[in-house]
């Protein structure tokens, strides 16, 4: 699969990773349609992380391009910035805001689609939206995290690691709200441990592209 | 330009609720101030001669502690690589952020600075250039600090090393803040002096922007 | 592992240069110093004021040159890293660091020896001094910054930055200094550098000007080959680790 034959959604194009001196991947190649999913699967250490930080443009790869709408987002960062969302290992929440609030800035740093308290809702913590951030417990910040993926319509949603610390009925919640994202057009790259009910989604095992030193 | 306008709202309201990170450096800025009687002695004159120096130099310090706080918080909580992956450019976020501390911690200082002339006997015609010479020259230094601050980012002992790395590069605005008062006082207009510290600020908005946003690219890899 | 190939192709290159300049460099810089030393500390004249004093400059005034250019060096050398990413650049500049910084010292000590029977004390304010000083400073946030992470590559980005930020910001910071001096001494301060130096001390002072180039490059070839070894070492140690798990 390469950028002439696939033009739309996300593309990566012969990635290599090497980090501390250590080739994590080599020569790695998917494509992700509007309304697809990847689930990358591996074990530790095994590059997911990796993976979805030079996907995003935060770690520059060491040969390959990654591809947004048959674009190189390295050379045209823009549509690309403007159609990703990301959810790192971290919450990014301020504890001394409240939930909106916390919600609210995002909201107004992207271009959000979609409302701050229907995404608190879909999260299931509208209920919480006036509390300081600082009350929410592991659970429930993970899914103020996730509702900042929820202001957005379409594009591509990075995930690492979404399920931590997220109980049963919240994952429930968070495979309808990928599916409600996947049937708007959007697509979504999500690194799990976890069985996350993704019909029709593609998966890597990184370990597969992994090169011996 | 929202954007930015809400990057800078978000820094200035987690100021207040953290309560006292503009009070930390005035607080560091006047109980150093405060040192300086006791170390070279109360006599009023001598203490007036060199009001201007102290408040300069003290202004300079109670920055330098004042920068490990400006991205180090962001960038534990995960909120930097999300700031760095937004549409808005990355330069525009720290130049963002060097405005919400320079009215933090810059701005403070200068409010500050008349009572504290007061206390060193400042003589009267000194307190507007002081004044000026502060609101001109001290948003460079939040400038150039963020680049240090930004910098240290990864690195151990982070902290401590950043006013080795930035005390030298606000040597210009030091020496011009100061000499600011002092032609004022020998009677000798004091229009360059400013038209040199903003200068100095206009060289330190490139220098502060791209330094820092391409540091703080290295920091986030 | 073709990342290391391509790793190794360029230093490669580099042995090679570096093997064919060292002799040369070698020669110049023993050659050019000596006959300096000699000549500026037995045969030129000695000052009408200062006396021998102002033999003291055949070794002050190219330490401070070196000083500088050392720093412009180390600037040119990181800007060219971060825009291409060479890592024989990047070395360059950090091998370059020590070197200024002892430039900058020897200049300052023998600054200070120098002021001692001049201006009787053993430090002034005087504009060049203190530039010099503040160049000290910069050459040691370089150095401690690149020490200060763990991983050598970000520690080299993180220098490099900090060193083209420095370099922005130096002529400001000399001008300043200078403007600085020149509202708080008259005009009667004694400079280092008259207007006029006579022949007879001129030409030691380009034997050793020269000869310290020639010893910078020396220093910096022997320091990036040492370096270079090291990560050599390096690789190998990290090859052996891999293939014992």
């Amino acid at each position: 699969m390469t950028a002439e034959t696939q033009p739309a959604g996300l593309v990566a194009d012969h990635l290599t990773c090497e980090r501390g001196g250590r080739t994590l991947f080599a020569e790695l190649c998917f494509a992700v349609a509007p309304g697809g999913a990847l689930l990358l699967t591996g074990p530790n250490g095994s590059g997911k992380t990796s993976l979805m930080r030079v996907l995003s443009g935060l770690l520059p790869p060491r040969a390959g391009r990654v591809l947004w709408q048959g674009k190189d987002t390295a050379e045209e960062p823009a549509p690309w910035r403007r159609a990703l969302a990301w959810l790192g290992h971290d919450n990014a929440i301020k504890p001394q805001l409240s939930v909106s609030e916390n919600l609210a800035f995002w909201a107004r740093l992207t271009p959000a689609a979609r409302g701050v308290d229907e995404a608190l809702e879909e999260v299931g913590i509208g209920h919480l939206a006036d509390l300081p951030a600082a009350m929410l417990s592991a659970g429930q910040r993970r899914r103020l995290a996730l509702a900042r993926l929820g202001l957005t319509r379409g594009g591509c949603w990075l995930m690492d690691e979404p399920t931590v610390t997220l109980d049963t009925a919240s994952l429930a919640r968070l495979s309808a709200m990928i599916a409600r994202h996947r049937a708007d057009g959007g697509l979504a790259v999500i690194a799990s441990h976890d069985a996350l009910d993704l019909p029709g989604a593609q998966s890597l095992d990184l370990s597969g592209f992994a090169v011996a030193p | 330009m929202n954007a930015f306008l809400a990057t800078i709202a978000r820094d200035l309201r987690l100021a207040t609720r953290r309560g006292g990170e503009a009070a930390l450096t005035l607080g560091f800025f006047v109980v150093a101030i405060t040192l300086f009687p006791f170390g070279v002695g109360p006599g009023p004159e001598l203490l007036g001669r060199i009001a201007a120096g102290i408040i300069w130099v003290t202004a300079l310090l109670a920055a330098t502690v004042s920068f490990d706080r400006l991205f180090r918080a962001d960038m534990e909580d995960g909120t930097l690589e999300l700031l760095a992956l937004q549409p808005l450019p990355l330069e525009l976020v720290v130049l963002a952020k060097a405005i919400a501390h320079w009215l933090m911690t810059g701005l403070a200082v200068t409010l500050l600075a008349p009572l504290m002339g007061l206390m060193l006997n400042l003589p009267g015609d000194a307190y507007l250039p002081l004044i000026a010479g502060l609101l001109i020259g001290t948003p460079s230094l939040s400038l150039l600090g963020g680049v240090g601050a930004a910098l240290v980012l990864g690195a151990r002992r982070g902290g401590a090393l950043i006013g080795l790395l930035v005390l030298p590069l606000f040597l210009p605005a030091l020496i011009f803040g100061v000499s600011a008062v002092e032609a004022v006082l020998i009677g000798m207009p004091l229009a360059p002096h400013l038209l040199i510290l903003a200068a100095l600020l206009a060289v330190a908005l490139p220098v502060g922007a791209f330094g820092g946003a391409a540091a703080l690219r290295l920091a986030l890899e | 592992m073709p990342s290391f190939l391509h790793s190794l192709a360029s230093p490669a290159r580099f042995q090679r240069i570096a093997n064919a300049i060292m002799p040369w460099a070698v020669l110049l810089t023993v050659g050019l110093i000596g006959t300096g030393v000699v000549w500026g500390l037995a045969f030129s004249p000695p000052d009408y004021q200062q006396g021998d004093t102002v033999r003291v400059m055949y070794i002050h005034v190219p330490a401070a040159w070196m000083a500088m250019a050392c720093y412009a060096v180390m600037a040119l050398l990181s800007a060219s890293f971060l825009i291409w990413k060479h890592q024989l650049a990047d070395l360059a500049a950090r091998a370059c660091a020590p070197i200024g910084a002892c430039f900058t010292a020897v200049a300052l000590i023998t600054g200070s020896l120098w002021g001692k029977p001049t201006w009787g004390t053993w430090w002034v304010w005087d504009a060049r001094l203190t530039s010099v000083l503040i160049l000290f400073f910069l050459y040691l946030g370089y150095m401690a910054l690149a020490a200060a992470f763990d991983d050598r590559e970000r520690g080299g980005r993180a220098a490099a930055i900090l060193a083209c930020v420095g370099a922005i910001n130096l002529p400001i910071i000399k001008y300043s200094v200078e403007w600085w001096n020149t509202l708080h001494q008259g005009a009667s301060v004694f400079r280092m550098d008259g207007p006029t130096i006579d022949n007879a001390m001129l030409w030691p002072l380009v034997l050793t000007g020269i000869g310290f180039n020639a010893l910078f490059v020396v220093l910096l070839l022997v320091r990036i080959k040492s370096e270079l070894l090291a990560r050599r070492i390096e690789v190998l140690q990290r090859a052996r680790a891999a293939g014992r798990s």
